[in-house]
């Protein structure tokens, strides 16, 4: 710590609502408005640094090498003959690779199973040498000797597992189908996902002495220190990471990955630098899926429409001993009325890639499937989709009777159907040989804050820096954290520096589970205030009665620039926000709707979507560009995940058969009309003292089926398998 | 393998490996780490640059192929402080999130344009030779060979039709 400088600690656990509005008092007009990203400029130009960039002096490279079978133990490899090939270095396998990734926020390494496999892909040993065109080669060169050991690849066989904790179950369902004037008792089925970042997976590990210095892609930095530390058996202490940007991740960097270990460890072992990237292929085989889910879904609702019962039953898979299950249900209970209803949860053995977070993991496929059912209701009941889901909406949490914190769902419908022009929608309208249809969805994703510190410091010149481990995975990081100091202390944008996505600076909650904005947000939040208090303190007013702008502070009868504050060196403090009793108190959501136009063609049966309205409630937005950005990057998944994408695995042998971006089809430019999206004003009191929400999922949660509803109303076929491929729909359209 | 790769203007003398990709030798080779690899297979379009100002997936190029070509990087277009008016237009209506297949989205936009100018025809066109208007169709068709899984396509759209106004 540097002699003359002031620093200081501040702390709030959210035990009681903040409903003082801070952010709508201050003067700086940063807040909420669109500007534009900072780290905009690097970006465009190609000069921000990802994982594999910034390549040291001596870097070697590493490749990994794939399982081929689905079961089996490594009994030995051709090392020696591959040793010998040009430019190789060592070869490596055994005890410290991971069978898969770590889950978020497992804080601890994954099962390093030695040598036996699991599923095919599996990365099992590391070839490493000068030239990334030699490892490569090598790595083909890899002969593995496997004792076969026996595979679950046909879901039809699976094991299944009823865990007793995951079903609940309130009055009596059956009874209320029996007595409903409209009941629908459907099965839906969802396809695995892949996430798919841009950016695949990739590590540059150097060694010091005894300390690791690591450039990875990953989203929870305080957690990935003690994955990877644990994986390599050294202190965490020792271990750094630097994430400073990180080309998209979407659940599939939350925890640490198989490139990064294999690259400390080869580092280590060969005392040089040496990177991992895995290729597309691995990132498909061997980093996250979502699991492909089939859902049971009961809804009864009497001659009005009102529900008097939901019953949701879902079946996953997984790997042997991986604890995550898709929390497919995890939004039912609380989005709409009925006293009745059943919560169910099974999970699937098998041997495939671990299956994990992929954005939104729940309600992104729970919400799609429920709401595809309630169009379905609202076909039997006759009664308009939008009415239905409002005379639906609980007053309360019907599963435990908590109150809500805020909820705008009928907000963001009226909002969403007025934008749309939901009651002007065409029935039986054609445009050439495209039959034309519309249909609407509700959305919502439960919310979250997690523990997060941050260090806020007033220089001497009046500027600010901002420093946390916390990560821009494309989410706004850097935006939103310029917006938050250089409002609550009055200072342009161009005078605040945020620094992210360095382990060794305060730690996180990490970008996740749309917890990042509102988690490290708020511990940016925190620090403010105490940096406002001693400004206020020094010029003998109340911190309320303070105004901070343009570097200027300003009381009834005092003015002073900010660098008077700091003649005796830059003040800082550092900020941490901690969950508390509001996050049970209340039941926390964000909600929305979306509305949708598609063309579904006459002839072939392919889907165009051809307008997407959402509007969504997320409490405070606290950048209208990079929220807007956020939701629209959701709808897309949900435009995917309604049309294109789907993991297909081989039941003979358990491989993934479309494992790169020409087989896995995520949506192109072509696939997504000029999306519009709409904010509803919300301010959430209890979610945190910016009263604001998570945003990065929402926009998923519901998205497909507003689509799968309008491919219905264009042409009478109801999809419930997704995604709604032609083969689906061709069959059962009408004849022209 | 000796190659003479001529970068943004800048000549490079390279000794690589025959089976270096040019996306690899401008990577690995000249630390111009603005192209981004995504899939190496032709499938993203993360690593678009231009030679002789045509756009090419510079994974699915041998390096040793391109003495003699004018290679135009992203670096070549503009750096943070001077910015193209593309690249501007981007962080205007922020067509990127996580920024990865940026500037491979932006070294297709430039090119495109120049294509589009040229009067050539694209899968949504109504007629091979009459010459095209620049349609919000138009544009996301001329762009999907460029993946973005934050899908910022609506903002790159926008960045690229303003790009185009203001040069006509």
């Amino acid at each position: 710590m540097t002699d003359g400088i002031n620093i200081s600690t501040a702390e709030l656990t959210m035990n009681e609502p903040d409903d003082r509005n801070r952010l709508d008092v201050t003067v700086q007009g940063l807040i909420h408005t669109g500007m534009d990203r900072p780290d905009g400029p690097l970006k465009v130009s190609g000069r921000a640094t990802y994982a594999h960039e910034d390549q040291p002096a001596g870097m070697m490279t590493g490749v990994l090498v794939r399982a081929p079978v689905a079961g089996g133990q490594i009994t030995g490899l051709n090392a020696e003959a591959v040793r010998k090939l040009d430019g190789v270095r060592d070869v490596f396998h055994g005890k410290t690779f991971l069978r898969n990734p770590a889950q978020g926020t497992a804080n601890e390494a994954p099962v390093q199973p030695d040598g036996k496999i699991s599923y095919i892909g599996q990365p099992v040993a590391l070839v490493v040498a000068d030239t990334f065109e030699q490892a490569r080669h090598a790595a083909h060169m890899i002969e593995l000797q496997i004792t076969p050991e026996d595979a679950v690849t046909d879901l039809d066989v699976a094991e299944i597992e009823t865990p007793k904790d995951k079903q609940s179950s309130q009055g009596d369902l059956d009874a209320a189908l029996s007595d409903a004037a409209y009941t629908v008792d459907e099965t839906y089925r969802t396809s695995g996902h892949s996430s798919s970042a841009m950016e695949p997976h990739a590590a540059i590990a150097q060694w010091d002495g005894g300390k690791l210095t690591l450039r990875g892609s990953y989203q929870m930095l305080k957690y990935n220190v003690n994955e990877l530390a644990d994986a390599l058996g050294v202190d965490a202490e020792n271990v750094h990471i630097l994430a400073p940007y990180v080309g998209g991740g979407f659940g599939s960097k939350l925890g640490i990955s198989h490139e990064a270990v294999a690259a400390a460890h080869a580092a280590r072992e060969l005392g040089a630098p040496v990177a991992v990237v895995l290729s597309r292929q691995q990132v498909l085989e061997a980093t996250m899926r979502r699991s492909e889910t089939v859902q049971h879904i009961k809804l009864a609702a009497d001659a009005d429409g009102r529900m008097t019962g939901i019953g949701h039953d879902s079946t996953v898979s997984q790997l042997l001993d991986e604890s995550f299950a898709e929390p497919v249900s995890q939004a039912t209970p609380f989005l709409y009325r009925g006293e009745n209803r059943e919560i169910g949860m099974h999970i699937k053995r098998i041997n495939r890639m671990c299956a994990g977070s992929v954005r939104a993991p729940g309600e992104a496929v729970g919400i799609t499937a429920l709401e595809i059912a309630m169009d379905e209701l609202a076909d039997v009941s006759g009664i308009d989709p939008v009415e239905l889901r409002k005379r639906n909406i609980p007053e309360v949490d019907p599963s435990d009777g908590r109150e809500f914190s805020s909820h705008k769902l009928a907000e963001a419908l009226d909002d969403g159907a007025k934008t749309f022009g939901w009651a002007d929608r065409e029935a039986g309208k054609t445009d050439g040989e495209w039959l034309i249809g519309y249909g609407m969805s509700s959305a919502t994703r439960v919310n979250m804050l997690g523990e997060s510190h941050a260090r806020v410091t007033l220089n001497e010149d009046g500027s600010l820096l901002v420093e946390t481990d916390m990560t821009d995975i494309g989410t706004g990081t850097y935006a939103i954290l310029t917006q938050i100091a250089g409002e609550m202390l009055g200072v342009p944008a161009d005078r605040v520096t945020v620094r992210l996505g360095d382990s060794s600076l305060p730690k996180a909650a990490g970008s996740g589970g749309s917890w990042g904005a509102a988690s490290s947000g708020g511990s940016v939040f925190v620090a403010c205030e105490a940096l406002r208090k001693k400004i206020a303190e020094t010029m003998g007013v109340e911190e309320r009665d303070l105004t901070l702008q343009d570097g200027v502070a300003t009381t009834n009868n005092r003015r002073a620039d900010l660098p008077e504050f700091t003649k005796n060196g830059p003040f800082t403090v550092e900020g941490t926000i901690n969950k508390g009793d509001t996050q049970t108190d209340r039941r926390q959501a964000t909600f929305g709707a979306f509305f949708a136009e598609v063309g579904v063609n006459s002839v072939t049966g392919e889907t165009r979507v051809r307008r997407m309205h959402g509007s969504f409630a997320a409490g405070r937005i606290l950048n209208a560009k990079t929220a807007r950005s956020q939701c629209l990057g959701g709808m897309t998944f949900g435009i995917g995940m309604a049309l294109t994408e789907e993991l297909m695995f081989d039941k003979r042998d358990g491989h993934l058969v479309n494992n790169d971006l020409a087989e896995y089809h995520v949506p192109v430019n072509l696939d997504v009309p000029q999306l519009t999206v709409n904010f509803v004003q919300e301010r959430d009191p209890w979610a945190n003292p910016m009263q604001a929400k998570g945003i990065g999922e929402l926009g998923i949660c519901g998205a497909g089926a507003s689509i799968i509803n309008a491919i219905y109303d264009a042409c009478g076929v109801r999809v419930r398998d997704l995604p709604a491929t032609m083969d689906k729909i061709l069959p059962g359209l009408p004849d022209m | 393998m000796r190659t003479t790769l001529t970068v943004n203007g800048k000549d490079h003398s390279l000794d690589a490996d025959p089976r270096t990709s040019l996306l690899d030798a401008l990577r690995n080779h000249l630390n111009l780490t603005g192209t981004k690899k995504g899939c190496d297979h032709g499938q993203c379009g993360a690593c678009t640059v231009m030679i002789n100002g045509r756009r090419i997936n510079s994974c699915l190029s041998l390096a040793c192929m391109h003495d003699g070509d004018e290679i135009t990087t992203i670096e070549g277009l503009g750096d943070e402080h001077n910015l193209s008016d593309m690249q501007q237009n981007f962080v205007k209506h922020d067509g990127f999130q996580c920024g990865y297949c940026t500037p491979g989205q932006i070294c297709s936009a430039t090119a495109m344009l120049e294509e589009f100018k040229a009067g050539w025809p694209s899968n949504v066109s109504g007629s091979l030779t009459a010459s095209p208007e620049l349609t919000d169709a138009e544009i996301s068709e001329r762009m999907s060979g460029n993946i973005c899984r934050c899908a910022a396509y609506p903002n790159i759209v926008d960045a690229i039709r303003e790009t185009a106004e203001e040069k006509s």
